[in-house]
């Protein structure tokens, strides 16, 4: 009898603090799309940012975390892929695999503050790369890739080892069969995670304040030649993103309707990630269904 | 000492059978002796069945004769491995060159993720097959020869994954053909088909024959004393009974492989 | 045609299947190497810049750790860290107490209580939670929380409850993520054996449930602590940033990471003032190392 109602009030109290954590997501969610959506317009999306006076926009810098995250992931896909890949099928069991397991891992929880301390000192400074787009792109390169080599060894884990064997027994290099028969059944685990990772990459502010630097050139969206300065793909030149532009403006921000901007910047860094999330189910689906089934299933 | 027994005849008929036979073969796992030197003739235009209960070691022997055991750490194999004179497993094999002259299918069909046609033209390809006529060729013909060709022939194009589970498996035959192999391994390739496809691939392995040597692992007993010429009966990593299947099957020397084939039979 | 090739040289030569692999170990070796390489020259490049504040601008040791006047400017300056210290391990562990017991009600709801739907709603939260920026979680901090604590309580709001409170919904999804991923893996004759036995579920998961999965629970705890630990620009937003070891809860304090994310732009690489902000790194550093050890240690322990 009492025990019951013990149970009944526990179970109580596990309910309610579960759908507390439902209740602050919805807060959150619902504060910063109310907060934002007003203040997103085209004009906002494609607009320069405004130093004193109000009705900047974020043109710039959604622009320059897009490009960021591209160059990101054009370095940390291969280079994940290769660890991943070496993790998942050569490494044999021994104390150079555990090494390089726990690297993985103190990689992965180093803070991203550090990070960026890291990149200043020995990308902007030492290899004298600045505070540029190449700078913020390696450090977050050095963020993302522990991501990405789990990713990569646990799609590659994931396959049947029959396939593996299937290859060996035609008599094909271990390489060849990494890449041809085992590479197109991991891919869409690999698309999930790299999506979702590209979600993280977009958000990321702490690594990037030190690297790809707090502000951004006058940008001439017509000139797409990369090497001159004020070429949005220039590679070299100082980028500002977008959840730099939030934190710098909440902390030093100017013009009148700082706090606006810095709501529609939110929910447009929100939204991103939002789509990013859904767009990691879908793809990873889409694609695992065209691998393994044909028009005539389902 | 039940080895010791039909040992030095089967050795006898070893030694007669030059181009492919295993020689004391022995496999280890780490320190556990899974296969106890075991020396076996596979001859020509046979169907040799190996028989046994589960964890005899029949599956390990079975792999180690194209050497797929070398993908699994911390197992090696002692003896030899003669396939045309030469002592495959001997170092200095170049194992992935030899892996091509022995086909393998497994218990669980396990085609590629990719089209009917891929799955066969994969090989070939590989191995310097050129032009889109020769490739249609071997397709075909490889499909033939695992008699999947007029239930696939209008839908090549499709994912391999969207066939049966006994289509899947002939499919996963035509692909070992594909590069024309001389022997062909199967570990019960049709214990997870229903009776129906298992007809079909029995029906298949009597043709093969005819074109190479067969090894095949069974449970089934029906199944070995159906499709086989000779069988060999493993126990607990030892070769306890090795000869031509009727007489193993009527009239076995060693009392435990009567127990076993009897009480399968039971 | 194709067997009497192969027939002549199943002996060693180079084959294009040599060349693929030989170019295959290659690319994977460059990558590994690069990732040990990014790890060395990290902990390297942290270490000799942060202990230079002790080496080379003579700070002692103890001053720094423990030193409550932080006034790198002036003729005589003072580089006690303790405030920072402080603060980042009083948010901290208070993120943890915050975010524990609602990650482990969150993992049970799906688990234990209604595993179906359940998992089916909080997944997807758990999921968004973990994947909005922090910058996100800070401005929300500064126009939510802040006002809410400044109407409620004494002081401006601003300080190390916000900090933490910010930070508790940072690190849920990793407790929860890891505590659901232990909670599944449970045997399932575990709970009937003590349903069986005539235990309610509240006496099952307390006496059975929570125990069996301690360690696994206290390594999420661990690693979302050290998610806390790291975290620099949500805490930087809303803890005030005053260099003083807080003494209410209400009160402006700073962070490690607080002081660097300011500090680090308005000071000159090589100044004192900058080798101090290198030192608090290399504590997060440490910290860091320390936070995987504890991760390790208790999976082992999970493994027996």
């Amino acid at each position: 009898m009492k025990a019951r109602t013990v149970d009944k009030i526990a179970t109580g109290i596990i309910v309610t603090l579960a759908l507390l954590i439902v209740a602050v997501l919805a807060g959150l969610l619902g504060y910063i799309l109310f907060r934002g959506m007003s203040h997103i317009s085209w004009d906002f999306l494609t607009s320069a940012p405004q130093k004193i006076r109000a009705g900047g926009g974020v043109g710039p810098q959604l622009f320059n975390s897009l490009f960021l995250l591209v160059l990101t992931l054009l370095i940390t896909v291969p280079l994940g892929l290769g660890a991943g890949i070496y993790m998942a099928e050569y490494a044999r069991p021994g104390r150079i695999t555990g090494f390089i397991r726990l690297i993985v891992e103190v990689l992965s929880s180093f803070p991203s503050i550090v990070v960026g301390l890291f990149g200043l000192l020995l990308i902007v400074n030492i290899f004298g790369l600045g505070f540029s787009l190449v700078s913020g792109a390696l450090a977050l390169t050095v963020f993302n890739l522990p991501l990405m080599v789990r990713i990569t060894e646990q799609a590659f884990r994931s396959v049947p080892a029959q396939q593996k064997e299937a290859g060996f027994a035609l008599g094909l290099s271990k390489w060849k069969i990494v890449t041809t028969v085992l590479f197109p059944v991991a891919l869409p685990a690999i698309i999930t995670g790299t999506i979702l990772s590209a979600g993280r990459v977009f958000g990321e502010a702490a690594a990037l304040m030190f690297t790809a630097g707090m502000s951004s050139p006058r940008l001439n969206f017509s000139n797409w030649n990369p090497l001159s300065p004020s070429s949005p793909l220039n590679p070299f030149r100082p980028a500002e993103t977008l959840a730099v532009h939030i934190w710098k403006i909440n902390s030093e921000g100017l013009a009148p309707d700082a706090v606006q901007i810095a709501a529609g910047a939110s929910a447009v860094l929100v939204i991103t990630v939002l789509i990013f999330n859904l767009a990691a189910r879908y793809v990873g689906r889409l694609i695992y269904r065209k691998l393994t089934a044909s028009r005539r299933m389902n | 000492m039940e080895a010791t027994l039909t040992a030095p005849h089967v050795l006898q008929e070893a030694m007669v059978e030059k181009n492919f036979r295993t020689e004391n073969l022995s496999i280890f796992y780490g320190t556990y002796e899974a296969v106890k030197g075991i020396s076996l003739p596979f001859p020509e235009k046979t169907v040799t069945a190996l028989i046994g209960p589960s964890g005899c070691g029949k599956s390990t022997f079975l792999r180690s004769l194209n050497r797929m055991n070398d993908e699994i750490s911390g197992s090696t194999t002692k003896g030899s491995i003669w396939i045309d004179g030469v002592d495959i497993n001997a170092s200095g094999t170049d194992v992935i060159k030899l892996r091509q002259k022995i086909g393998m299918v497994w218990q669980k069909p396990n085609p590629f993720y990719k089209s009917i046609y891929d799955n066969i033209a994969f090989g070939p390809r590989y191995h310097g097959v050129k032009g889109k006529k020769a490739l249609d060729e071997i397709v075909e013909s490889s499909l033939r020869r695992a008699a999947l060709w007029d239930e696939v022939k209008d839908r090549l194009k499709d994912s391999a994954l969207a066939l049966s589970g006994g289509q899947q498996q002939r499919l996963c035959i035509a692909r070992a053909l594909s590069v024309n192999p001389q022997i062909l391994l199967l570990d019960e390739p049709a214990s997870a088909l229903d009776p129906v496809s298992t007809g079909k691939i029995e029906e298949l392995i009597k043709e093969l024959k005819e074109e190479l040597r067969i090894v095949i692992v069974t449970h089934n007993m029906q199944q070995a004393a159906r499709i086989s010429d000779y069988t060999a009966y493993f126990y607990l990593g030892q070769l306890i009974e090795y000869g031509l299947t009727e007489k193993v099957f009527t009239n076995p020397e060693n009392s435990m492989t009567q127990e076993y084939i009897m009480g399968r039979f039971g | 045609m194709l067997n009497n090739k192969i027939a002549q040289n199943h002996k060693s030569r180079i084959e294009k299947h040599h060349i693929e692999d030989f170019i295959g170990r290659s690319y994977m070796s460059f990558c590994v190497l690069l990732l040990i390489v990014a790890i060395i020259s990290m902990v390297y490049f942290v270490m000799s810049k942060g202990i230079s504040t002790f080496v080379v601008d003579k700070v002692s040791v103890s001053d720094f750790f423990f030193g409550t006047k932080w006034s790198p400017e002036g003729s005589n300056p003072s580089f006690g860290a303790l405030p920072f210290i402080a603060g980042s391990f009083v948010t901290t562990l208070l993120a943890a107490l915050i975010a524990s017991p609602l990650s482990i009600c969150a993992a049970l709801f799906m688990t234990e209580i209604v595993p179906g739907w359940g998992k089916k709603l909080l997944q997807p939260v758990i999921e968004l939670l973990s994947g909005i920026p922090s910058v996100v979680y800070g401005f929300v901090g500064l126009s939510v929380i802040v006002p809410f604590l400044r109407n409620v309580f004494p002081g401006q709001g601003i300080g190390v409850a916000a900090g933490s409170i910010v930070l508790s919904v940072m690190i849920l999804p990793t407790i929860t993520s890891v505590t659901v991923d232990a909670l599944s893996a449970l045997p399932q004759n575990l709970k009937e054996s003590s349903f069986a036995l005539g235990a309610t579920r509240w006496q099952t998961i307390a006496r059975v449930i929570i125990p069996t999965t301690l360690p696994a629970i206290l390594t999420g705890v661990v690693l979302g602590m050290a998610r806390a630990f790291g975290e620099a620009l949500a805490v930087q937003m809303v803890i005030g940033n005053a260099p003083f070891i807080p003494k209410s809860l209400f009160e402006s304090a700073s962070t490690l990471t607080s002081v660097i994310t300011l500090g680090m732009g308005n000071t000159t690489m090589g100044s004192p003032q900058n080798n101090s902000l290198w030192s608090m790194a290399l504590v997060l550093m440490l910290m860091t190392f320390l936070f995987v050890f504890i991760v390790r240690l208790l999976e082992k322990r999970r493994a027996i």
